[in-house]
C-alpha cells in the first residue's frame, strides 16, 4: 500500500477519488440505501416506532396478496388498469412517428416550425398544470361545455372529469397531448439523417410523396421507432404515478389506480407501508426482467441492446 | 449533366399529381388542428383570467377577451401563502440546478481521467442508478431517517445526482481533444484547474442544455412535495396549485378575506370567483415555462442527438 502511494500518478487518482467522493456518497446514500428498505417488506412495520425482530412475518405480506380474496381481486383491478393504459400507449405508439413523417413533408418552413414549437410545449408543464388546464376546459363554465351546450348537443353542463367513463381513453388522450409532440423530436432528427440523394432518386424515377415515405422515409426510422417500442415496453408497469394522481377522484378511482400510485394510495391511506413495499418489490423484479429481456431483444434484432 | 440535373429539378417540381396535392391540403388542414388543440388551452386560460370575471363565469369568454381588467392578478398577488410558495419554488429551481449541473460537469469529466483510482467501478456504480429505484416507501423512510422531510434540502440533494447527465457530459468531455488537456498539465496545472480553466469554457453548450432540463424539472416537481412536506412554509407553487383546484370553497374566501381593503373598490363584475382564482394561479405558474422555452427549444434537437449516443 506504501508503495501504492509512492507512485506520483497513483496519489494523484487517488486524490481525485477524494474529489468525487462526496458526490459518490450522495448517490450511495440516495440511491442505494433506501434498497434496504425492502426488508420492510418481512416485517409487521408500524410507522413511527424502528424495526424490531419481533415484528418479522417472513413472506406474509407476498401470500396475502393471493390469499386474501379481496386484496386478490384488487391487485388484479389494479393490474388491468395498469395494463390497459400502458397498451394503449403501446397500441399508439406509431403516432409520434406518423406525426413527424407528415410534418417533415410541410414545405412551408415557419408553418413547420410553429407546428412543432407549439405542439412540443405542453411536454414541459407539469401534470398539476396539465390537470389545471383540464379543469379550466371542462369544468361546467369551461369552454367544452359552452360549446357542445351551444351547439345542442348536451342539455345540461357534462362534469367530464368527474366520470368513470372512458378513464383509460382520456387518460392516453391527455397523455398524448402532453408527450406526443416531443416525442416526435426524436423522428424528426431521425429523419434528417436520411441520405438526402436517395430521396432525389426516387423522386427522378418517379416516386409519388406517398411512395417515398413508405418506401424511404418510414423504413429509415424504423430501428428509432424499434427502439422506442423496446424501450415502453421495459417500462410497462411503471406508468409513474403523477398523471393519475392529480386526476384520480372518488368517481374513477377504480379505473384510474395503476401500480404506482396503488402503492401510494396503500402507503399513504391506511399506512400499509409493508404490503406496499411488498408489492413495488415484485413490481421492481418484474421491470429489471422486462429491460433485461427487451435489451435482449433488441440485441438479436439490431445486434446492439440499449442499456 | 449540371443542365440535365436542372431540368428534372423543374419537371419534378411541376409533376405534383393530384392525390399529392390532397395530401398536402390535409396534412397542412391537420396540422392547423394540432397547434389550434396545443395553444388555444392557454389562450383560452389567459383571455379568462383578463376579462369580466362575470362574463367568465357564464362561459361567455371563448376567443377573445371581453371587458378587460387585471384585478384577478392584483388580488392574487396578494394572497401571501401564494407569494411564500414562489419564492420556495425560485429557491429550489435555482439552487437545484446549480448542484444538477455542476455535479454533472465535474463527474462527467472525472469519469473520462484515466488516472482516476478505480475509476470504471465508481463510474458503474454511478450510471446503474438509472436502472433501479427502492420505491417511495423505503425512499421516504430514508428521507425521514436523514431529517431532509420538511426541509428545503429535501428537494435539492436527491436531484443532485442525476446519472442520465453525468453520462452526456463524459461523451462531450471524450469527444475534446485529449491534447488540450495533457498540454495544461505539462504546464503544472492540476485536475482541478484543469476542469475550470480547459473543461469548463469548452462543455458550456452542453451544460446550458442540462441546465435547462433540470431547471425544468425542478420548477415542475410536484411528487417530493407531496411525499416530504407538511410544512404550508415549504410548499411549492406546483402543489398550492394543486391545492387550489381541489379546495373549492375556501378559496373564495381566502381571497375576499385577505384582500377585504381592495374588494371593496372592485365591482362586482370584478370579484373573484373560485375558478377566477384558479386560472390566475395557473398563468402564473405556467408563465416561466412560456417565456424561457423559446430559448430552450434550440437545445433541444442538440440534446437529443447527443442523448441518442450511448454513454
Amino acid at each position: 500500500m506504501k508503495k501504492y502511494f509512492q507512485n506520483k500518478r497513483n496519489r494523484r487518482g487517488f486524490r481525485e477519488f477524494l474529489y468525487i467522493l462526496p458526490f459518490l456518497v450522495l448517490v450511495a446514500i440516495f440511491s442505494y440505501y433506501p434498497l434496504y428498505g425492502w426488508v420492510y417488506a418481512f416485517f409487521d412495520y408500524k410507522p413511527p416506532f424502528p424495526l424490531s425482530m419481533d415484528q418479522f412475518a417472513g413472506l406474509k405480506w407476498f401470500k396475502s396478496m393471493v390469499d386474501n380474496p379481496v386484496k386478490l381481486m384488487q391487485i388484479l383491478k389494479v393490474l388491468r388498469n395498469t395494463f390497459a393504459m400502458s397498451g394503449l400507449s403501446l397500441l399508439f405508439s406509431w403516432f409520434p412517428m406518423i406525426f413527424a413523417v407528415f410534418l417533415n413533408e410541410i414545405k412551408c418552413v415557419p408553418f413547420k416550425k410553429f407546428v412543432q414549437t407549439v405542439t412540443t410545449l405542453p411536454n414541459f408543464i407539469s401534470w398539476v398544470l396539465v390537470y389545471s388546464i383540464a379543469y379550466c376546459l371542462l369544468n361546467s363554465t369551461g369552454v367544452v361545455n359552452s360549446i357542445l351546450m351551444s351547439l345542442g348537443i348536451i342539455e345540461s353542463p357534462q362534469l367530464f372529469l368527474q366520470s368513470a367513463d372512458h378513464v383509460w381513453f382520456k387518460m392516453w388522450v391527455w397523455l398524448t397531448w402532453k408527450n406526443a409532440g416531443w416525442s416526435a423530436i426524436m423522428y424528426i432528427a431521425a429523419i434528417t439523417g436520411i441520405d438526402g440523394e436517395l430521396t432525389e432518386a426516387a423522386r427522378v424515377d418517379g416516386a409519388s410523396r406517398m411512395q417515398i415515405i413508405r418506401h424511404i422515409t418510414i423504413p429509415s426510422i424504423l430501428p428509432t421507432y424499434f427502439v422506442l417500442v423496446m424501450l415502453s415496453l421495459a417500462n410497462f408497469l411503471s406508468n409513474g404515478m403523477e398523471q393519475y394522481f392529480v386526476f384520480e377522484n372518488a368517481f374513477n378511482k377504480e379505473s384510474i389506480q395503476v401500480l404506482d400510485l396503488y402503492v401510494y394510495n396503500l402507503a399513504m391511506g391506511n399506512g400499509g407501508y409493508s404490503l406496499s413495499t411488498a408489492i413495488s418489490i415484485l413490481k421492481s423484479v418484474v421491470s429489471v426482467l422486462l429491460l433485461c429481456g427487451t435489451n435482449g431483444i433488441s440485441k438479436l434484432v439490431r445486434g446492439e441492446g440499449f442499456i | 449533366m449540371k443542365r440535365q440535373k436542372e431540368i428534372y429539378a423543374k419537371k419534378v417540381k411541376y409533376k405534383v399529381s393530384t392525390a399529392d396535392r390532397i395530401i398536402s391540403v390535409l396534412t397542412y388542414v391537420i396540422y392547423t388542428i394540432f397547434a389550434f388543440v396545443c395553444v388555444y388551452p392557454f389562450y383560452y386560460i389567459f383571455i379568462n383570467t383578463i376579462s369580466s370575471n362575470d362574463l367568465s363565469q357564464r362561459g361567455k369568454v371563448l376567443f377573445w377577451p371581453k371587458e378587460l381588467h387585471f384585478n384577478n392578478y392584483k388580488q392574487v398577488m396578494q394572497i401571501p401563502d401564494l407569494f411564500r410558495a414562489l419564492e420556495i419554488s425560485i429557491a429550489r429551481t435555482l439552487v437545484g440546478t446549480l448542484f444538477t449541473v455542476v455535479i454533472a460537469a465535474f463527474l462527467g469529466f472525472m469519469f473520462t481521467r484515466e488516472t482516476l483510482w478505480k475509476r470504471k467501478i465508481w463510474y458503474r456504480f454511478v450510471a446503474a442508478t438509472m436502472y433501479f429505484n427502492a420505491g417511495i416507501i423505503p425512499w421516504f423512510i430514508t428521507m425521514r431517517n436523514l431529517h431532509l422531510t420538511n426541509n428545503f434540502w429535501g428537494y435539492i440533494l436527491p436531484m443532485a445526482v442525476q446519472p442520465f447527465y453525468i453520462i452526456l457530459c463524459k461523451t462531450f468531455v471524450e469527444s475534446v481533444p485529449k491534447e488540450l488537456q495533457d498540454a495544461a498539465e505539462i504546464d503544472g496545472a492540476g485536475t482541478l484547474r484543469v476542469f475550470f480553466s480547459i473543461i469548463v469554457p469548452v462543455i458550456k453548450p452542453i451544460l446550458a442544455t442540462i441546465a435547462i432540463f433540470a431547471a425544468v424539472a425542478q420548477w415542475n416537481a410536484f411528487q417530493d412535495t407531496l411525499l416530504l412536506v407538511t410544512d404550508s412554509k415549504l410548499y411549492t407553487l406546483q402543489f398550492t396549485l394543486y391545492q387550489y383546484i381541489n379546495q373549492a370553497s375556501s378559496l373564495k374566501a381566502l381571497v375576499n378575506n385577505s384582500t377585504s381593503g381592495v374588494n371593496l373598490a372592485a365591482s362586482l363584475a370584478h370579484a373573484q370567483t373560485a375558478t377566477s382564482i384558479r386560472m390566475t394561479v395557473t398563468i402564473v405558474v405556467v408563465t416561466p415555462i412560456i417565456l424561457v422555452y423559446p430559448i430552450f427549444q434550440r437545445f433541444f434537437t442538440k440534446g437529443i442527438m447527443i442523448g441518442a449516443v450511448k454513454g
